[in-house]
């Protein structure tokens, strides 16, 4: 048996979807928790030292990479798997309520998936773009991220984009936290309730923090 | 329960075979008693085209008694019916008003393709339990039932997944196509007992290479499975499943 065999076959990409998931997952909760020392009072101080730990040193940037190999392969492979299967049934059903007992989200990871994909190249050409590329993509100068968010979310139109975009995030992870630990064989009930508990929470609670960000701006909660 | 009859408007999918397009076509059924079991409407419905001389509907079914996995109808939007927990054979008429149209269409599933009008070809399944879904023994006198101890709860859990009777409703209602319900219960039950033990590393990788050869969908854990699923199988039994996949796929030679 080759490492290939076990990856390629059906369960073995879903393996693959739910480790990159999972590592996504850890990443949001670096993103969330330094983004939100913007509410620090302090006019962007401590959040612009996070910042600037993350972008001129090399173990995160270099981590970096590591977060966007994920991401690919994430994205990549989520769409793979997404038009397989929709490939499976050529005679669609007269009528069809054979889903009757799943969750609308958990039927539409893709579209859910590529709605994120979306919001994030607007993301990344708002501030990772200009910031790396101002950087020289080495460790050159930061730009002041902190005024840079100040200025792409007094546009009402970005605020709502984002808050779309961190809903999207929401029910994406409402099933696919729970659903990757599944898939990693975790069948012990306790141990499913427990996560499934933690999914809704992390769903619920984390895009919530990001999306109050873009809405804090406009607001002029931050100082 | 009150005895009434009813008349019907039945719309099914008529195909000539797996190569031909299939359509609809309008019947009506009369004087249905609600007594009647669904497959025993279709057989009035039969004699009735076969005395007005057309084709009657084909359809699989044998035990009629909701334990074989033969019926395999797609009534009105849910595979095996509105019932939950139940197969085509056990749906009675009682589940219809008069005057109700009910729409009947095949399983569908480019894995499982039409061989006339309801009736599917499911011999995909009969491939993946070659490829792995047995225990090899030696014969010889058959062993105490007590020799070998085995908790019962796990017994239990086993007899659970072993109670999958192969009808396919978990590839009907899958948004993907997935067989995966089916092929968990079915490595889910041996992988409980020590007798599956020595071979549940190539039980699991070789079935998976099978399903994923003949065609089926992977699994999105979206749970439409287990929902309508006639014999309750549990989601759980898929998570098994990928632990099993996992285990042999990281210490397998």
């Amino acid at each position: 048996m080759t490492w290939k065999q076990v990856f390629t076959s059906s369960v073995g990409k879903k393996l693959v979807m739910a480790f990159t998931g999972i590592f996504l997952i850890l990443f949001l909760i670096v993103h969330v928790g330094l983004n939100a020392c913007i509410w620090a009072g302090d006019g962007g101080v401590m959040f612009t030292k996070g910042a600037h730990f993350m972008g001129a040193n090399w173990v995160p940037r270099i981590l970096e990479v590591g977060l966007f190999a994920g991401l690919f392969l994430h994205i990549i492979q989520g769409l793979m798997i997404e038009f397989a299967n929709r490939s499976k049934r050529s005679v669609k059903y007269e009528i069809d309520y054979g889903n009757n007992g799943s969750k609308w989200y958990s039927r539409s990871m893709g579209l859910l998936g590529t709605l994120i994909l979306l919001f994030l190249v607007l993301h990344l050409y708002h501030f990772w773009l200009p910031n790396r590329s101002n950087q020289g993509f080495l460790l050159g100068e930061e730009i002041n991220l902190f005024e840079k968010m100040k200025l792409e979310f007094s546009a009402l139109w970005v605020v709502i984009v984002y808050v779309l975009g961190c809903l999207s995030l929401g029910y994406h992870l409402a099933h696919g936290f729970q659903s990757a630990f599944r898939t990693l064989g975790v069948h012990n009930k306790r141990y499913n309730v427990m996560l499934s508990c933690i999914g809704y929470g992390f769903a619920i609670i984390v895009p919530l923090g990001f999306a109050m960000m873009p809405v804090s701006f406009y607001l002029g909660w931050v100082s | 329960m009150e005895h009434y009859h009813m008349n019907l408007n039945l719309k099914v999918w008529r195909q000539k075979n797996c190569k031909t397009k299939g359509e609809f076509k309008l019947y009506r059924v009369e004087n249905i008693s609600s007594e009647m079991s669904f497959l025993e409407m279709f057989d009035v419905l039969n004699e009735q085209l076969i005395r007005d001389g057309d084709d009657p509907i084909t359809f699989d079914h044998d035990c009629r008694e909701g334990i074989c996995g033969a019926c395999s109808m797609y009534i009105n939007g849910k595979p095996h019916g509105p019932w939950q927990a139940n197969t085509t054979c056990q749906l009675h008429m009682r589940a219809f008003k008069d005057g109700d149209t009910v729409v009947v269409e095949p399983w569908r599933a480019d894995a499982f393709p039409v061989i006339k009008d309801l009736m599917v070809d499911r011999s995909a399944f009969d491939r993946i339990i070659q490829a792995g879904g047995y225990i090899s023994v030696n014969t010889g006198n058959a062993v105490d039932g007590n020799a070998l101890p085995i908790p019962k709860d796990d017994a239990d859990a086993s007899f659970a997944a072993a109670m999958c009777i192969g009808c396919g409703a978990c590839v009907a209602a899958c948004k993907n196509s997935s067989a995966m319900l089916f092929l968990s219960a079915k490595v889910s039950h041996l992988a409980l007992l020590p007798q599956g033990n020595p071979e549940r590393k190539s039980r699991v990788m070789n079935m998976v290479a099978q399903m994923d050869k003949e065609g089926f969908g992977a699994c999105t854990n979206t749970g439409a499975c287990e929902a309508t699923c006639p014999k309750e199988i549990s989601l759980t039994n898929i998570a098994r499943l990928n632990k099993e996949y996992l285990f042999a796929g990281l210490t397998a030679e």
